[in-house]
């Protein structure tokens, strides 16, 4: 069968299932994402249309490859981006760049929340 | 753990700084939105109506008629629901919620969504074998019992009253919301009568 992660469990609903995040940075994406919503700068329904598109490129290239691991919240990310791109709040070229920027930065740096590796 | 963070880490991070420079955004507006989701946006909400519509048929009635105003009236948190819709179960009629294009959810009353529900596993198989598909996941219903597959959209959302479990005459509205589980109000999973 497909990779769908089965469970059965009755634990109140607070606890019940697993994580919605698997990484912090899944969670700070989320927030985001609503944040812009929330003051307005796109509607998630506009949100919806790009992370539908997404998610389909996403299935067209993986589904039916060995091994493949669904990944969402990638397909989040790239729906974030292209709408960012294409409201011209963050150019294409600029996240990429950034995304160098904090690549080449020491570690040990400083940083205001939390992501997922260690230090 | 690798001392590197990862693409996606470093990405969401140059996002969210960029942001930040252009003043779209501040980190206490990410945080803001994290602790609401995390401290009143969950499915205890969903169970709280469930619980209430177990034990008052009137207002199980208005749940089923307009869920929508009810969780305005409640005051529940979480931007999803334009429109929500209840779906009540019986012996007869089982109801199952998806969203097969992404991963639409009624956030208000039932938190985020799980993994598994934003699977292509999931959101397709659903709709095309929902009996087999709930068996795989621990529900196995009678052969006698329909079952319907409700498709969220960006428009309407779904939530699930699932049938009150025997055995549970002497409880509570409280004690009832504790035993309601957010995959029971998915339609995945039945309430199970406490021990």
């Amino acid at each position: 069968m497909s990779d769908l992660r089965l469970h059965g469990d009755t634990a109140p609903p607070m606890r019940n299932g697993e994580m919605v995040f698997e990484a912090p940075w899944q969670n700070r994406l989320f927030g985001i994402a609503e944040a812009m919503c929330q003051q307005g700068y796109f509607d998630r329904n506009t949100f919806r249309v790009y992370l539908i598109r997404a998610i389909a490129q996403w299935e067209a290239e993986n589904l039916g490859q060995p091994d493949h691991d669904y990944a969402y919240f990638d397909c989040f990310q790239v729906a974030l981006a292209e709408l960012l791109h294409d409201t011209a709040a963050i150019e294409a070229s600029v996240l990429e760049d950034r995304v160098l920027e904090l690549k080449a930065r020491p570690h040990g740096h400083d940083h205001s929340h939390d992501h997922d590796h260690d230090h | 753990m690798s001392d590197q963070p990862s693409p996606q880490s470093l990405r969401t991070e140059a996002i969210e700084t960029l942001l930040i420079e252009k003043k779209l955004l501040t980190s206490a507006d990410v945080d803001s939105v994290l602790t609401t989701f995390s401290e009143q946006v969950g499915p205890m909400n969903g169970a709280k109506l469930v619980a209430r519509a177990w034990v008052d048929e009137g207002f199980k009635a208005r749940l089923l008629e307009d869920a929508t105003t009810i969780i305005a009236e409640y005051g529940f948190e979480g931007g999803q629901v334009d429109k929500l819709i209840v779906k009540a179960c019986s012996e007869s009629v089982h109801h199952v919620v998806v969203c097969t294009l992404c991963s639409c959810y009624p956030w208000a009353v039932l938190g985020l969504p799980p993994r598994w529900y934003k699977d292509p596993g999931y959101r397709s198989r659903i709709v095309r074998e929902p009996r087999k598909v709930l068996t795989e996941m621990g529900l196995t219903l009678p052969e006698t019992t329909d079952i319907k597959v409700w498709d969220s959209s960006a428009e309407i959302r779904y939530m699930v009253l699932p049938l009150r479990p025997a055995g549970t005459e002497a409880l509570d509205e409280t004690a009832l919301a504790e035993l309601i589980t957010r995959d029971a109000m998915i339609g995945v999973a039945a309430i199970e009568t406490p021990s």
